[in-house]
């Protein structure tokens, strides 16, 4: 379980409780936080869960796959250094604390 | 009583992006989306990988939260079959006997799997895989298999079949894959790739016979126990997952005559012959400007025609003209697809086909008609943009490695 925030692009922001195990794509797109499209269902085959990591998550996280880093090309809003696919990244307990910030646009 | 609005029949991708592409658009009436399963709409993509390895639970699965549909004004109504479509008086029959009216109606039926034609194909553990049921279902039986190391024998080596295969190898199941055709794939992929799978699955395990030819299902008290061939052997399952193809829901449209041929026929902009209707996803048969009728099961093919149909719907022109693709995960390696590749005469490899990272590039003459793409995501998001900008490389160039395709889109 981790305690994860979002940040809308329009500055709306939502925390919820993720459990282990779960995608933040998941998380987002069924608490009903928009900014969030999950396409392909976390496949890592559409990059429309583009998100920004916090500078606590870049240090807990794994490094994103070459897939990941490849979709990451193909984000509609810009790449940034801590672009990440929320579909990619699994809750753990060395997530609690963290914050993702959306993008404006996903498609 | 509210007026009537817009009304989708369906409850998947198609529907959920149709909807969401009405309110993006300031459609400010009612939506209404009809579902025939209990429960609301949820990823497919997942039923034949981690679903089915019993990875996910059913909140995973979940599209969007009953919550967030409410939230944006999308009436979701679970359970509801729809009997027939009066266009005249523009409502809706319900299974229930009553009538739902609309203003503009949205058909987003999906398409059911092809049962197996043949004896015994109705029995206990001859199993499709369609809906999140299905895939419980095939999960349910693989893991009694896997307890009784019964093998599964899966009928179809197309993408279900083979994905289906993967995920049962990985649980431990012993698998036997049957296909009609001499190679895999054979109506989507060219002979080099379908070779290639055909590897891949052997090097895992799997049992694969080609040109396999099912006399019919053998069965006991406790349903299927083989699977008899032509040549009068039977192999042994506890287990038989079919995935020979799907058929469009297009009885609904047909009924109302609308025009139907092997799906409900819309032009680019999702519209059917009547302009209050339009349809998407997978019950679909897209009428492309040389006449010709082009069919595509595929996520990219429900939200790109949800969004044209959403727009149409509106009184706007937003033609689906955009690369078809589409991906299968199998293993550890992740197909994706540009473009079609069907009538091409020419391929091409990129990259390190042993070692499972490449992309093969299929031409018609010199024009650039695909890309199918293994762990090289890269490649295929440059495929993508090669083909919506209508540039081709050479052959020559397509398989060399130090030649940048990026350059030609500069």
């Amino acid at each position: 379980m981790a305690h994860i925030t979002y940040v809308e692009a329009n500055g709306q922001s939502t925390t919820i409780d993720l459990a282990d195990g779960w995608s933040l794509m998941q998380g987002a797109t069924t608490n009903g936080i928009d900014g969030i499209i999950g396409e392909c269902g976390g496949s890592c085959a559409c990059a429309t869960c583009h998100c920004y990591v916090d500078d606590l998550l870049a240090g807990v996280l794994p490094p994103p796959s070459q897939g990941e880093l490849d979709m990451l090309e193909n984000v509609v809003a810009e790449r940034r250094p801590n672009s990440r696919l929320a579909c990619q990244i699994k809750a753990s307990p060395a997530l609690e604390g963290g914050v993702v910030t959306l993008p404006e646009c996903q498609e | 009583m509210t007026a009537p609005g817009i009304v989708i029949v369906g409850a998947g991708q198609a529907s959920v992006q149709t909807a969401e592409a009405l309110r993006a658009g300031s459609y400010e009436g009612s939506i209404t989306l009809l579902g025939d399963e209990p429960h609301g709409p949820y990823h497919r993509p997942p039923l034949s990988k981690a679903w089915l390895a019993g990875e996910m639970d059913a909140a995973q699965l979940v599209m969007r939260a009953p919550e967030m549909l409410a939230r944006k004004g999308i009436e979701l109504r679970t359970g509801v079959t729809v009997q027939g479509i009066d266009r005249d008086a523009k409502t809706l029959q319900l299974a229930d006997g009553s009538a739902l009216p609309y203003t503009g109606l949205v058909l987003a039926t999906g398409a059911t799997p092809r049962a197996l034609p043949l004896p015994g194909g109705d029995a206990a553990g001859v199993l499709p895989l369609r809906s999140r049921a299905d895939a419980s279902a095939i999960a349910e039986r693989m893991a009694a298999c896997i307890e009784k190391d019964l093998p599964i024998v899966v009928i179809g080596g197309g993408f279900i079949g083979l994905e289906v295969a993967a995920t049962a190898r990985k649980k431990g199941a012993r698998v036997t894959v049957l296909e009609a055709a001499p190679r895999l794939l054979g109506r989507v992929l060219a002979p080099v790739l379908s070779d290639w799978y055909a590897s891949l699955h052997r090097g895992h395990g799997v049992q694969l016979m080609l040109n396999a030819q099912v006399a019919g299902i053998e069965a006991d008290a406790t349903g299927v126990s083989g699977v008899k061939l032509a040549d009068g052997s039977v192999l042994p399952a506890g287990l038989v997952v079919v995935g020979i193809g799907v058929a469009a829901n297009d009885q609904l449209a047909r009924d109302a005559g609308l025009e139907c041929d092997r799906g409900i026929v819309v032009d680019a902009c999702g519209r059917t012959s009547d302009p209050a209707i339009v349809a998407a996803g997978d019950c679909t048969a897209r009428r492309l400007p040389d006449g010709s009728l082009l069919r595509l099961e595929s996520v990219q093919n429900a939200t790109e025609q949800g969004k044209s149909a959403a727009a149409a719907l509106l009184g706007q022109e937003r033609p689906f003209t955009a690369t078809p693709w589409f991906w299968s995960d199998q293993y550890d390696r992740k197909l994706q697809m540009a473009g079609l590749s069907m009538g091409a005469d020419t391929w091409a490899v990129r990259g390190d086909m042993a070692g499972g990272s490449f992309s093969v590039y299929h031409f018609q003459g010199d024009r650039l008609l695909a890309v199918d793409s293994v762990n090289s995501a890269k490649d295929h998001l440059q495929a993508r943009k090669l083909l919506d900008a209508g540039v081709s490389p050479s052959p020559w160039q397509a398989g060399d490695v130090s030649f940048d395709l990026g350059g030609l889109l500069k």
